[in-house]
């Protein structure tokens, strides 16, 4: 009887275990940027190639930033999320183009439509390195500072942007 | 139409395992004879209808129907016919279906094969299964229906995952979801004895052979998922302890361990709590087996189907029926009795001393699969528990296993004497000891853990023989015992043998370029572009020869799968007894050469040799005459009822 016990002892443990697991996201790396300044860049626009954006632009603002790809598929999932964003006027979005042709890029958005307030143009990867972009989609949300508050790698989904997202632009944005 | 069809035979499906599940146990507790009566007929109606549901996604897949999510999910119009077929079971709702439908097999063979069973016996199990089953089809019904419309219809499919266009990938998911599920028949021989309270060596007789065919479907299913990830990851490995193979590992070695137990309950009325707890334990495994590789708590190279909230249904699941049993026996436990005594040195002890070998090596691997769970789970960061946590404790274990292997079977019931052991053993252990000393040395280099295991293979095989010859006209269950003990030589030798030897060597190369490795001499004689049907590869051709005579040709290829945008590896493997040569094509510079991985492994293809073996060893088992001449009387019990 005292050994069967135990075994029931053993399997409640293993089941809280696993339940305490499904709460948590085994991709969720801790990325070293988070509380850091946003690492700087200057890089022309997707749609102006001759104008130029730099992370200094929104210094003051609470905004978002959303790495994608027109060769990603992930980010064609999470685009619908993007847009709803967007328009819900959270925070300014901004798009990295990463790694992408112009030629490519254009006739994605076109297709599927331009959430962002701007995008900026990063055709050979050199500023998804200092972001240090494992995979396209990624999501940054930068503070007033300029300060790396929060990243989420791979494609944003509702639940996401509920729980995580919102309520820290929202709590930024009220001077925390 | 036909997907609405299916939809409704799932729900019918349902209906009936609601009515397994409550009026067979009801019937067996209170013994009304037409309660317990529904129990076949139950369960062979479900399983009718889970196959017809089945055949109506089959269906779905092979005409095209992307109206169907789960279609559009995975296949697509340029799919090969028999991977759209094998689509249907290439993501999470089909998998389910699968398993539905493997337990509706298992369910089905129950009642034809359990005409010598006592009536309430069928009933109990066919109603502990028809749980089961309900679960499942619940499960199914409410959080992933493959029946799912979406309007509108997609215009062509997003493709299945090409890691799974493959030949392998076709079979191996039915063998293992057989074995997987093929052990809820040994936990519902286990809840029915609970629930009768009789846990005699009749119950051991009666699960036995399905817990032993269960093992060899399990035993074949890992096998083909090793030798999948083998060719089709294109690294060439086979095994990487990565959590979705412990998975299937873990109730592997508690079945090795169940189906030794068995052995002791039915010949000597041993062991009977331990095997009722190994039982549950068993199926327990299997079941978190799908919860990890469904929920996503784990990241693997292939989890497939992620979801948390599935999660949660078969956490639930798992806590009600393993919970329930682990309840049911905590109550019952007292009441079950020890059994016949044994000597420290007999039959019984080598047995017991290999179920805690067993037992343990899947509780470390179970510890290494959770440990980055519990880490996380307590907030300490993230960790991951590789190959070298594994190897290391697994080893130590299983050598002496694999050398009580040679002793267990020789050894007398009850009471056996150590100088009588060592005069039928001293050959086999002068055998193997020179063996291991010498055999490394034809491979030119010693290594005194090679040795060591080469020494275990060839005493595993010597006491095989010997056993044979003590017993040379023994049963099947005999000469299956002695087969699957042999076949776990061949797959040591092996597994040692590729350690140990082989070799590899990753370089860049122009066409016209060479190459060698171990004796052998590889030239890229240029790289083509070629298209599949819904792929597009650059192919290697790569001429292999030896001391200037010609061996073969090789294709590996670089694939782009154009739906999913996938690159894939296709590595080219030519086998052979005593090694396989494996070129891998990496990617291209820009001044036309090619990163290319060139691998010599001596012996690999023993591995899964060995593991055919071992099932060869459990059908030859399974089939054992004691088994089977209750078939003619089921049919003339079947006539005077």
């Amino acid at each position: 009887m005292k050994r069967a016990l135990w075994t029931l002892g053993i399997f409640v443990a293993l089941v809280a275990l696993l339940a305490v697991g499904l709460r948590l996201d085994p991709r969720e790396v801790p990325s070293p940027l988070i509380g850091k300044p946003a690492p700087p860049f200057e890089l022309p626009l997707l749609t102006e190639p001759d104008k130029r954006f730099s992370q200094k632009d929104m210094l003051g603002k609470v905004w978002i930033m959303n790495v994608w790809a027109s060769w990603c598929p992930p980010c064609l999932v999470e685009h619908p999320v993007v847009t709803r964003i967007a328009q819900s006027g959270l925070a300014p979005v901004v798009g990295l183009n990463y790694k992408d042709a112009r030629d490519d890029a254009l006739p994605w958005l076109k297709r599927n439509g331009n959430p962002y307030q701007l995008i900026v143009f990063d055709a050979n990867g050199r500023i998804g390195i200092d972001y240090g972009v494992y995979g396209v989609p990624e999501t940054y949300v930068i503070d007033r500072k300029g300060v790396i508050r929060y990243k989420h790698i791979g494609p944003l989904n509702a639940d996401v942007v509920k729980q995580k997202v919102e309520p820290l632009v929202q709590q930024l944005n009220s001077g925390g | 139409m036909i997907p609405e069809l299916g939809q409704i035979a799932l729900a019918l499906a349902l209906a009936v395992a609601i009515i397994q599940a409550v009026l067979p146990l009801a019937g067996a507790a209170n013994g009304n004879r037409a309660w317990i009566a529904v129990a076949r007929p139950a369960a062979q109606t479900q399983a009718l209808l889970v196959a017809f549901a089945f055949g109506c996604l089959t269906y779905a897949f092979v005409n095209n129907d992307f109206s169907v999510a789960y279609v559009a999910d995975h296949s697509n119009s340029a799919l090969p016919l028999h991977y759209r077929v094998s689509g249907v079971w290439g993501g999470h709702e089909g998998s389910l279906l699968l398993w539905t439908l493997m337990l509706g097999v298992w369910m089905t063979a129950v009642s034809w094969f359990s005409g010598h069973l006592p009536e309430e016996m069928t009933a109990r199990v066919l109603g502990v299964m028809g749980i089961v089953s309900l679960g499942f089809l619940a499960f199914m019904l409410f959080t992933s229906n493959p029946f799912d419309r979406q309007f509108p219809p997609a215009i062509d499919g997003r493709d299945l995952n090409p890691l799974l266009q493959d030949p392998g990938m076709v079979i191996h998911p039915p063998m293992l979801y057989m074995g997987y599920v093929g052990f809820s028949v040994a936990f519902a021989f286990a809840v029915a004895a609970l629930l009768s309270g009789k846990l005699d060596a009749a119950w051991a007789r009666w699960s036995r052979p399905w817990t032993t065919v269960a093992w060899m479907f399990l035993t074949l299913g890992i096998a083909l998922g090793s030798g999948w990830a083998y060719y089709e990851l294109g690294w060439g490995g086979w095994w990487f302890w990565d959590p979705v193979e412990n998975a299937s590992f873990m109730p592997w070695l508690i079945g090795t361990a169940l189906i030794h137990s068995l052995a002791v309950t039915e010949k000597r009325g041993g062991f009977r709590s331990w095997t009722v707890l190994l039982a549950i334990i068993a199926f327990g495994l299997s079941l978190l087996g799908t919860f990890l590789v469904r929920s996503g708590v784990l990241t693997s190279v292939h989890a497939f189907a992620v979801d948390p909230k599935r999660g949660i249904f078969i956490l639930g699941l798992f806590t009600v029926l393993i919970g329930g049993a682990l309840a049911l026996y905590a109550w019952r436990t007292s009441r079950i009795g020890l059994g016949g005594e044994f000597a420290p040195v007999s039959r019984e002890s080598f047995l017991l001393a290999n179920n805690v070998l067993l037992v343990a090596a899947a509780g470390a691997v179970f510890l290494g699969t959770l440990y980055p769970l519990l880490i996380d789970a307590l907030g300490a960061g993230k960790i991951s528990v590789g190959p070298p946590y594994f190897e290391s404790v697994f080893v130590p274990l299983m050598a002496p296993a694999l050398f009580l292997m040679g002793v267990g079977p020789l050894a007398r019931w009850k009471h056996t004497t150590i100088p009588e052991l060592a005069v039928l053993l001293r050959w086999a252990l002068a055998v193997s000891l020179a063996v291991g000393l010498l055999l490394p040395l034809a491979f030119g280099q010693w290594h005194a853990l090679t040795g060591f295991a080469l020494a275990l293979a060839v005493w595993i095989v010597a006491t095989a023989l010997i056993s044979l010859k003590k017993r040379p006209r023994g049963s099947r269950a005999h000469l299956g015992m002695v087969t699957a003990h042999i076949g776990v030589a061949v797959f040591v030798v092996g597994v040692t043998l590729v350690k140990t030897y082989e070799s590899d060597k990753d370089l860049k190369m122009k066409p016209g370029d060479t190459v060698s490795l171990a004796g052998y001499l590889f030239r890229l004689d240029q790289v083509t572009n070629v298209k599949g049907p819904n792929y597009v590869a650059a192919r290697a051709k790569v001429l292999v020869t030896r001391n200037g005579e010609a061996i073969t040709v090789m294709y590996p290829e670089k694939r782009l799968y154009v739906v999913q945008n996938m690159p894939m590896t296709e590595a080219a493997i030519d086998p052979g007894p005593t090694r396989d040569l494996y070129v891998s094509l990496g990617d291209p510079f820009d001044d036309g050469s090619w990163l290319v991985k060139v691998q010599h492994k001596p012996f690999i293809d023993w591995i899964w040799v060995g593991c055919l073996i071992m099932a060869l060893g459990g059908l030859l088992a399974a089939s054992d005459r004691r088994y089977r001449v209750v078939l003619p009387r089921r049919r003339g019990a079947e006539v005077t009822a």
